[in-house]
């Protein structure tokens, strides 16, 4: 086994480290959740990871996103992960396609995937994905974040997790996210992906729910199981 | 009574936890009145661990719990 690896053994098995090298995840977003799950899904070994975003960098953006810095404000987000997955894990076949997903290219987009990451910031961007992947029966990571509270789970097609976690009406009013909250919903969804791509027992239609201010940590059942 | 538990930004300016008499708040909607919660400001309401909707009926002895959506990436 290639030594950089030599760390993820014990915690993972031979034969699961070699499982990750065959998957392709894809990653809708490289902002706060995605800059994270890129990072890691470089430096677990995951073989191929595809990732979208049609958005740049702004000053904003530097006070929770791990690929942001103030030399590429203006600069595509995609590219920026496309630089650092070639300095952090040049083995991965990294692809990175600078556009916002919708209807015409989603299908397209994750196509032939084996997991899809959720690391969007709309509520009509979500479902869009969530439909696309139950079009094409690919498991969806979701994660989204909010001040200091982290929600994620896996939706695997049909199951209708994502018209619970965001009913006809539903509106997010506060845009606030700290630093620490997207590195720790990115975690959980990495984790939820690493279980599924090796085969280990997974909770489908769950969703952890984590509340950084007050230490408190749920686990929601959706109506459809 | 009818306890009612309010999680993440929900907490702002409530407490975790809120009991209400019964009797006077015949469905959920008019419990979130009570709370000064609006609708659309909780994507997940849950009565006795069940998912439900505004309009269900509550009674003496049960448990609400209600989550704000979460959108942020």
């Amino acid at each position: 086994m290639d030594e950089r690896y030599i760390r993820n053994l014990g915690a993972l098995t031979e034969e699961e480290c070699l499982r990750l090298r065959g998957k392709k995840v894809f990653v809708a977003g490289c902002g706060g959740l995605g800059g994270h799950l890129t990072e890691m899904l470089l430096r677990l070994g995951v073989g191929a990871i595809v990732v979208a975003d049609g958005d740049v960098f702004e000053a904003s953006n530097l006070n929770r996103q791990l690929l942001s810095e103030p030399a590429l404000l203006g600069v595509s987000k995609a590219e920026a992960a496309a630089r650092r997955a070639e300095r952090v894990n040049s083995d991965v076949a990294f692809t990175a396609i600078k556009v916002f997903l919708d209807e015409n290219n989603v299908g397209g987009a994750i196509r032939g995937c084996d997991a899809v990451m959720d690391a969007l910031d709309s509520i009509p961007a979500r479902k869009l994905l969530a439909e696309a992947c139950g079009r094409a029966g690919i498991p969806l990571i979701h994660g989204a974040i909010c001040g200091w509270v982290a929600q994620a789970g896996i939706s695997m097609p049909g199951d209708g997790l994502m018209e619970t976690l965001y009913p006809a009406g539903a509106s997010v009013s506060d845009k606030s996210s700290l630093a620490m909250t997207p590195a720790l919903c990115a975690a959980m969804q990495t984790a939820l992906c690493i279980r599924l791509l090796t085969g280990r027992p997974v909770e489908t239609g769950t969703l952890y729910y984590f509340d950084l201010l007050n230490m408190e940590f749920e686990q929601l059942f959706s109506p459809v199981l | 009574m009818i306890e009612v538990r309010v999680f993440a930004t929900l907490r702002q300016g409530r407490e975790k936890i809120t009991l209400l008499p019964a009797g006077g708040f015949p469905t959920a909607a008019d419990v979130l009145r009570q709370l000064g919660i609006p609708a659309e400001a909780v994507s997940i309401l849950l009565i006795n661990g069940f998912h439900s909707k505004p309009e269900n009926p509550v009674k003496d002895g049960d448990i609400l719990a209600l989550f704000p959506p979460v959108g942020g990436g």
